[in-house]
């Protein structure tokens, strides 16, 4: 399972390398949301700073749909997918591939927003430990969810539309949880902070175990 | 066990459409059947039935020892399905590809370089990425993983497809010698004059059955020409 | 379904109409109004006992459907079809959860809405599921599709107490004491507490004639499908002609038998001796490389 999971997440990052895709719209588009929360929230820079944890995490949850996407599009074509079923992979082996190659995607995604919500909104993260734990976390859960999700509405023409709708609610915790860890870590208020990894932590573990128990029976759609 | 695909009555379903009625066929291992039938008879879901893909819902259904009613996953590493649409990513080099798939099958890479040596995918054909390719290349690419896998039933579809005089003869010896080292061989064609004489039995499919079978070119010495004069007439390739 | 089951239906249906008919009766007519809320109180009759439908009667029957489903040991369609309906009413019935609790807090807190962790997570429980509709009228093979389906309601369903919990700390933590507590405004009379109970079984009893209904309608249009899937069968098989006579040295006669019939025996023919002439062993590489 492990050594699948090792060479389907190395064949997913060399086509991002070669394809750009993350790199040329992903990164770019949660920029951009962060830009568009500016415009609707005005130029008061109290209410930016107040915001910028939520807005930092609505823009990685976008950007998780937008990767999750691009993660399955790579699959989509009729050859590929009977291909990955004849290749004697593991699904489990599969999941954990894709997901890793999505996580190592949003790390990135995240960096740039952090820096983004550093330059545009003036936050200064006092306690940098939690804002990194509950992102490691957060990240684990969501390329999970995202994944497992994306292999659900696979092969459908609906794609597009519908796997915004699955995946967003199933995502909520993390949104609350993340940017109310974020807060704390803003303003240093550790306690209260950390005890949000204990939802972010489940998460994450709950999603991967039945993303390994599950992705089986969801790869074959005949 | 010397019989590598058993159909009995064997009723497969793609979506809910009956894509095999019925089918009845018997192919040994060492063995190269040529399916022919028009547009739409069920050539490709009889390849994609056996190599797991589509659930039978009655009737028999064994490839390699292995009843596909029970569990058709067991049987997919151990055939080679050569799709219309090949099984390649895009993006990646011919090389890549052949390797991630001898990777997936837990074989040993050393078998890649043979495999791509034998396609002429090699120097700068070799490190172009496939969406690059033309489509007669992206065949050849999608053939190189099948030769570097080696899997015990070869199904191809439409196997002449888009590919240059070459290639054509290349497929032809390619066959010939996956049934010599004991594969079983099963191809979809269009061309009954490129098919026939690779084959040792040929079979007419159509609405989604075993309608008819013939001796191949193979088989008896001179029967070729019969054979294709037979298929012809029957107006078989054409829709 | 069989007759008898046509008439556990009915039997259900009506008395579903009877009991509900006592708590409107009880609950507008019979009972006083409350002490602190007056006649808004009333609602309490029926919103609670809707919430219980939706929450643990509807979406814990699809839960175990989902998982029985998956379960290879106890795969069958009655399970799909048994938690899509449980799903569908659960949908429907969470919606009615929403509406009455917004009635009920208008007048009460003077809005609409508020961001109370029970509301919020019953809010996005009902979004969870509309996603797993949505996902259900994707056209597919019922084996697909149950599949999927058992697959996005499980996850849904994990995702549950995940959500209520977070959305509750969330609430506590920013807005505590904002709300009154429903439960504690309202002393139960003994009376109160009867109509209550009424509520709850009436409910209960119009969830399982809309389930059973609903099953009845998920089985019928599977029942469609296979008669389909019969007819396009036997037209698939006689696509085929009739055996046409043999040109080839050998003859092998196919004889065209309806499905599943007389199995037609297709000699194994051995390996061919014969070997094919060797024609190119390795393909020349071409000149240029890729386009």
């Amino acid at each position: 399972m492990w050594r699948d999971a090792l060479l389907v997440a190395g064949k997913d990052i060399r086509i991002e390398l070669r394809s750009r895709v993350a790199l040329w719209q992903v990164l770019p588009f949660a920029v951009l949301v962060l830009v568009l929360f500016g415009f609707a929230l005005g130029p008061g820079p109290k209410a930016l700073r107040v915001a910028a944890p939520g807005l930092y995490w609505l823009a990685v949850l976008f950007s998780t749909v937008l990767a999750t996407q691009r993660s399955m599009a790579i699959e989509s074509g009729e050859g590929t997918r009977d291909g990955l079923r004849l290749s004697g992979i593991d699904p489990a082996g599969v999941f954990l591939g894709k997901a890793a190659a999505v996580a190592i995607q949003l790390v990135a995604v995240q960096v740039l927003l952090g820096a983004g919500i550093v330059v545009l909104f003036d936050v200064h993260v006092q306690t940098w430990w939690l804002a990194l734990a509950a992102s490691v976390l957060a990240t684990i859960g969501l390329s999970a969810a995202g994944v497992l999700y994306g292999a659900l509405s696979a092969g459908l023409r609906v794609r597009e539309t519908l796997l915004p709708l699955l995946v967003l609610p199933i995502v909520a915790p993390v949104l609350i949880s993340g940017s109310r860890a974020w807060s704390a870590a803003v303003s240093g208020a550790v306690a209260s902070g950390a005890s949000w990894l204990k939802i972010l932590g489940p998460f994450a573990a709950v999603y991967l175990a039945v993303g390994v128990a599950l992705y089986g029976p969801l790869q074959e759609v005949a | 066990m010397d019989r590598a695909v058993h159909l009995r009555s064997a009723v497969a379903l793609a979506g809910r459409f009956p894509a095999l009625s019925g089918v009845d066929l018997d192919v040994a291992l060492g063995e190269v059947v040529a399916v022919l039938g028009p547009n739409g008879a069920g050539k490709t879901s009889l390849l994609r039935t056996c190599a797991g893909l589509l659930p039978v819902t009655s009737g028999e259904a064994t490839v390699l020892g292995c009843d596909l009613r029970a569990d058709r996953t067991q049987v997919r590493r151990r055939v080679g399905l050569l799709g219309h649409d090949p099984a390649l990513y895009d993006e990646l080099t011919a090389l890549e590809n052949v390797r991630f798939s001898v990777r997936a099958a837990g074989l040993g890479t050393e078998r890649v370089g043979a495999a791509l040596d034998r396609l002429g995918l090699v120097g700068r054909l070799g490190r172009t990425p496939v969406i690059r390719m033309s489509a007669g290349q992206r065949r050849r690419t999608a053939l190189a993983v099948l030769v570097a896998r080696g899997p015990e039933v070869w199904l191809l579809d439409e196997p002449h497809a888009g590919l240059d005089a070459d290639a054509r003869a290349f497929v032809g010896a390619l066959v010939g010698e996956a049934a010599a080292s004991g594969a079983a061989v099963v191809l979809t064609s269009h061309e009954p004059d490129l098919s026939v004489p690779l084959a040792d039995r040929v079979v007419v499919m159509r609405g989604g059955r075993v309608d008819d079978v013939r001796d191949g070119g193979r088989c008896v010495a001179g029967a070729a020409d019969r054979v294709l004069v037979a298929v012809r007439r029957d107006d078989v390739g054409v829709a | 379904m069989s007759a008898r089951m046509r008439s556990v239906t009915r039997w259900v249906g009506a008395s579903a109409v009877v009991t509900t008919a006592l708590t409107v009766w009880l609950g507008l007519w019979v009972t006083p109004p409350a002490e602190v809320q007056g006649t808004l109180a009333r609602l309490l009759y029926l919103h609670p006992p809707i919430a219980w439908v939706a929450l643990y009667c509807a979406f814990g029957v699809a839960a175990l459907s989902s998982v029985l489903y998956l379960w290879h040991r106890t795969r069958s369609l009655f399970w799909d079809r048994l938690g899509a309906s449980a799903v569908e009413v659960g949908v429907v019935f969470t919606a009615l959860t929403l509406v009455t609790g917004s009635l009920w807090g208008r007048p009460t807190w003077g809005v609409w809405w508020t961001w109370t962790a029970r509301l919020t997570s019953t809010a996005l429980l009902l979004v969870l599921f509309l996603g797993y509709l949505a996902l259900r009228r994707v056209p597919a093979d019922p084996e697909v599709r149950a599949r999927r389906c058992a697959v996005a309601a499980l996850v849904a369903f994990v995702d549950v107490p995940i959500v209520t919990f977070s959305v509750d700390w969330w609430q506590t933590l920013h807005q505590r004491g904002t709300v009154l507590n429903p439960g504690l405004t309202l002393k139960v009379h003994g009376l109160m507490a009867w109509t209550m109970g009424l509520g709850f079984l009436a409910m209960t009893l119009v969830f399982v004639w809309m389930l059973l209904v609903r099953y009845r309608v998920e089985a019928l249009s599977d029942r469609i499908g296979d008669e389909e899937l019969e007819v396009s069968l036997s037209e698939r098989w006689a696509e085929g002609s009739t055996p046409v006579t043999p040109v080839a040295t050998t003859p092998v006669t196919t004889p065209v038998t309806p499905v599943a019939t007389t199995p037609v025996t297709t000699p194994v023919t051995p390996v061919a001796t014969t070997p094919v002439t060797p024609v190119a062993t390795t393909l020349r590489q071409p000149a240029g490389g890729g386009r």
